[in-house]
C-alpha cells in the first residue's frame, strides 16, 4: 500500500513537471490522459471491484458537464460549479442506482446504456435551460491561452490523483473487500452479512462523482458542449476498454490502460482520420479475443514460459 | 375519431418494432449476447434494398429476401469467427466485442455510403385508402403485413423444423443439448445468422418508409432494447406483443406530450419496467 502511494506521488509529479515545460499540444494530451485515467479509475469502482457491467459513465459525464455549464452561465464561481457537478452526478447515481442495482448482468448493462440516452433526450428537449441541440456556450476565462491550458491540466491532474487515491483507500477498506465479495458471488456475500445493496450503491455513487467533475472540467476546458458530444456512448465504452487493457480490478491498471489507449488513438487520429472509429473497433476486437486479461497477462505468460525453460 | 387513427398508426409502427426486435431478442435469449450490431445490420439491410432498387430496379419488398440472405451469411460468419470464441465469457466481454465489431462495420458504411440521408422514392406507390375514416397509407400497411408475416414465419421455423428445435434446445439448456448430440457452436452461428437475417429483412422493409443513414443504427438498437424488456426475452410472441405495445404507446405519447418526447417516454417506461418487472410483462422472472 505504501508502494502505491509512492508510485502515485511520483507519477503525478512527473506529469506535472512534463506539463509545465511542454508545449500546448503536449499539455492537451496530458490533460486528456488525466481525464481518461479518471474515467477508467471511476468505472473500475463499479465494473472492476463490484463486477457490474456499467455503461453509465457517459451519463455521469454529460450530467456533470451540463450541470456545471448551466450553473456557470448563472454566474456561479467555476470551482463551486465543478464541485456541484460532482455532487449532482453522485446524487443522481445513488437515486438511479436504487432503482437498477437489483438487476444483474444483461439487464443492468442495458439499463445503464439507456440512462445516457434518456438524459441526452431530456437535454435535447429543454432548449431554454440547456440550449438543446444547439449546444451550450460556457463563459471564457479571461487569462492567456498558455496559462489556461496549464490550469486545466492541473485541475484534471488533481482529479485523477484524488480518484486514484480513492481507489487505493478503497482496495484495503471494508467497502472494497465487500465489493470484491459481491463480484465473486453476490448471494454468498449477502449471506455472510455484506449489505450488498448499500455497498453497490456506494460503489455506483463513487463511480459517478469524479466522472461528473471530469465532465465539468472538460466543459470549461472546451468552452462549448452539445448533447452528442458529452453523452457519447464512446465515453462509456472507452473507460472499460482501458480497464480491460490494463487489468481489471487493479489500482494502476486503469491508468496504464488509459496511456496505451490514448497513444493508440493519437497515432490513428493523426494518420487515418476517417476510419478512427473502425480502428478503435479493431483494437477492441483484438483485445477481447486475444488479451481478455489485459496487457499484463502477456508479460505473465512470457515469464511463466521462461520459468519452465 | 382521432384516437382510432392514432391507434392504427401505432399498430403499423408497432409491427415494424416487433420485426426490429425479434432477431435481437432471439440472439439475447439463446446466446445470452447483447448484440450491439443489430442496429447496424438493419441499416445494412436498408442499403441493400436501396442499391438493389437504384441499380436493378428491384422493389424493396423483393429485396427483403436478398437482404435477409446476405445478412444471414454475414451473421453466421461473425458468430463462428469471433463471438463463438468468447461465448461463455461474462456479458461485459461479449457486449464489448459486438460493440467493437459495430464500430468497424458502421465506420465502413460511413466511408462507403457517406452519412447522407437517402430515400427510396417508389415510382408507383401503393394507393392509400380509408377504412371507417381511418387513413391508411398503402405502403405502410404492406410493410406492416410483411413484418407480421416474417415474425410468424420465424415462429414456425423455431417450432416446426429441426434447426428450430435445436435452437430452442440450446436456449433451454446448453449442456443438455450438447449431450443430446446438438452441435452447439453451429446452432449458435445459425441463431446469430437468423438474428441478422431478421434485421436485414426488416431494414429492407423500412427502407420504403424511413430515410436511410448509418447514423440511424443506434435508434433502432434502442427500440430493440425497449421492446425486449417490454415483452420479455427470447420469445417471438413476447417481441410481437412488446413491439405492438411500444408502437401504440409512442403513438399516443407523441399525440399527448408532443412527438419530441416520444423517445424519452419509451426509455422512461423501460427504466420503470426494469425496476418493477425485469423479466418483461410476459416473461418469467429470474431468467438470465
Amino acid at each position: 500500500m505504501k508502494r502505491d502511494w509512492v508510485i502515485l506521488v511520483c507519477g503525478a509529479a512527473a506529469i506535472g513537471a512534463l506539463g509545465w515545460s511542454g508545449d500546448n499540444y503536449f499539455i492537451r494530451l496530458l490533460t486528456i490522459l488525466c481525464m481518461y485515467a479518471t474515467l477508467a479509475q471511476s468505472w473500475n469502482f463499479i465494473g472492476g471491484f463490484a463486477g457490474y457491467p456499467s455503461f453509465a459513465t457517459a451519463a455521469f459525464f454529460g450530467l456533470g458537464a451540463y450541470t456545471s455549464g448551466v450553473l456557470q452561465n448563472q454566474g456561479l464561481p467555476i470551482l463551486m460549479c465543478w464541485g456541484l457537478a460532482g455532487l449532482c452526478a453522485a446524487v443522481f447515481a445513488v437515486l438511479i442506482g436504487g432503482a437498477i442495482l437489483h438487476l444483474r448482468g444483461h439487464y443492468f448493462a442495458i439499463a445503464t446504456l439507456i440512462i445516457a440516452e434518456m438524459l441526452r433526450e431530456i437535454v435535447n428537449t429543454t432548449p431554454n435551460l440547456t440550449g438543446g441541440g444547439m449546444g451550450l456556450n460556457l463563459p471564457i476565462l479571461r487569462i492567456s491561452v498558455d496559462v489556461q491550458s496549464r490550469v486545466f491540466l492541473l485541475a484534471m491532474l488533481v482529479l485523477a490523483v484524488v480518484t486514484t487515491a480513492a481507489a487505493i483507500l478503497l482496495q484495503r477498506s471494508r467497502l472494497g473487500f465487500g465489493l470484491r465479495c459481491i463480484q465473486q458471488n453476490e448471494s454468498a456475500a449477502s449471506i455472510l452479512g455484506v449489505n450488498a445493496y448499500q455497498y453497490k450503491t456506494a460503489a455506483f455513487g463513487m463511480s459517478a462523482v469524479f466522472v461528473g467533475m471530469a465532465g465539468a472540467i472538460y466543459a470549461s476546458w472546451v468552452n462549448y458542449i452539445e448533447p452528442p458530444d458529452v453523452f457519447d456512448i464512446l465515453i462509456a465504452v472507452k473507460p472499460l476498454v482501458m480497464v480491460l487493457l490494463g487489468g481489471i480490478g487493479t489500482i494502476f491498471g486503469p491508468i496504464i490502460g488509459a496511456m496505451v489507449l490514448l497513444a493508440l488513438e493519437e497515432l490513428v487520429w493523426r494518420n487515418f482520420l476517417t476510419v478512427h472509429a473502425a480502428a478503435l473497433g479493431v483494437i477492441i476486437i483484438l483485445l477481447v479475443l486475444f488479451l481478455p486479461n489485459g496487457l499484463f497477462s502477456l508479460l505473465k505468460d512470457l515469464s511463466a514460459k521462461r520459468a519452465k525453460q | 375519431m382521432i384516437y382510432f387513427q392514432i391507434l392504427a398508426n401505432g399498430l403499423m409502427l408497432g409491427a415494424l418494432y416487433a420485426c426490429i426486435a425479434v432477431g435481437f431478442s432471439l440472439v439475447w435469449g439463446v446466446l445470452n449476447v447483447i448484440n450491439i450490431l443489430h442496429g447496424t445490420f438493419i441499416v445494412l439491410g436498408s442499403y441493400i434494398a436501396f442499391f438493389a432498387f437504384r441499380f436493378a430496379g428491384i422493389h424493396p419488398f423483393v429485396s427483403v429476401f436478398i437482404a435477409g440472405f446476405v445478412l444471414f451469411l454475414m451473421g453466421y460468419a461473425i458468430q463462428s469467427a469471433m463471438i463463438n470464441r468468447v461465448i461463455a465469457a461474462p456479458v461485459l466481454i461479449t457486449l464489448t466485442l459486438t460493440f467493437g465489431i459495430d464500430l468497424v462495420l458502421n465506420n465502413a458504411m460511413l466511408v462507403a455510403f457517406s452519412a447522407d440521408y437517402r430515400k427510396i422514392n417508389l415510382p408507383s406507390p401503393l394507393p392509400s385508402f380509408e377504412v371507417a375514416s381511418i387513413f391508411l397509407p398503402g405502403d405502410r400497411v404492406a410493410a406492416m403485413g410483411l413484418a407480421l408475416l416474417l415474425t410468424i414465419l420465424l415462429y414456425f421455423l423455431l417450432r416446426a423444423t429441426n434447426v428450430g428445435r435445436a435452437i430452442i434446445a440450446v436456449r433451454m439448456d446448453r449442456e443438455a443439448a450438447a449431450l443430446m448430440g446438438v452441435d452447439v457452436k453451429r446452432v449458435n452461428a445459425i441463431t446469430f445468422g437468423i438474428g441478422a437475417l431478421m434485421a436485414g429483412a426488416t431494414g429492407a422493409l423500412i427502407s420504403v418508409i424511413y430515410p436511410i443513414s448509418p447514423l440511424n443504427s443506434s435508434a433502432f438498437l434502442g427500440k430493440a432494447f425497449v421492446v425486449c424488456v417490454l415483452g420479455g426475452l427470447g420469445s417471438v410472441p413476447g417481441a410481437l406483443v412488446g413491439g405492438l405495445m411500444l408502437g401504440v404507446l409512442e403513438s399516443f405519447g407523441g399525440f399527448w406530450f408532443g412527438p419530441e418526447h416520444a423517445v424519452t417516454l419509451s426509455f422512461g417506461l423501460l427504466l420503470i419496467l426494469l425496476f418493477a418487472r425485469p423479466g418483461g410483462l410476459l416473461g418469467k422472472r429470474g431468467y438470465e
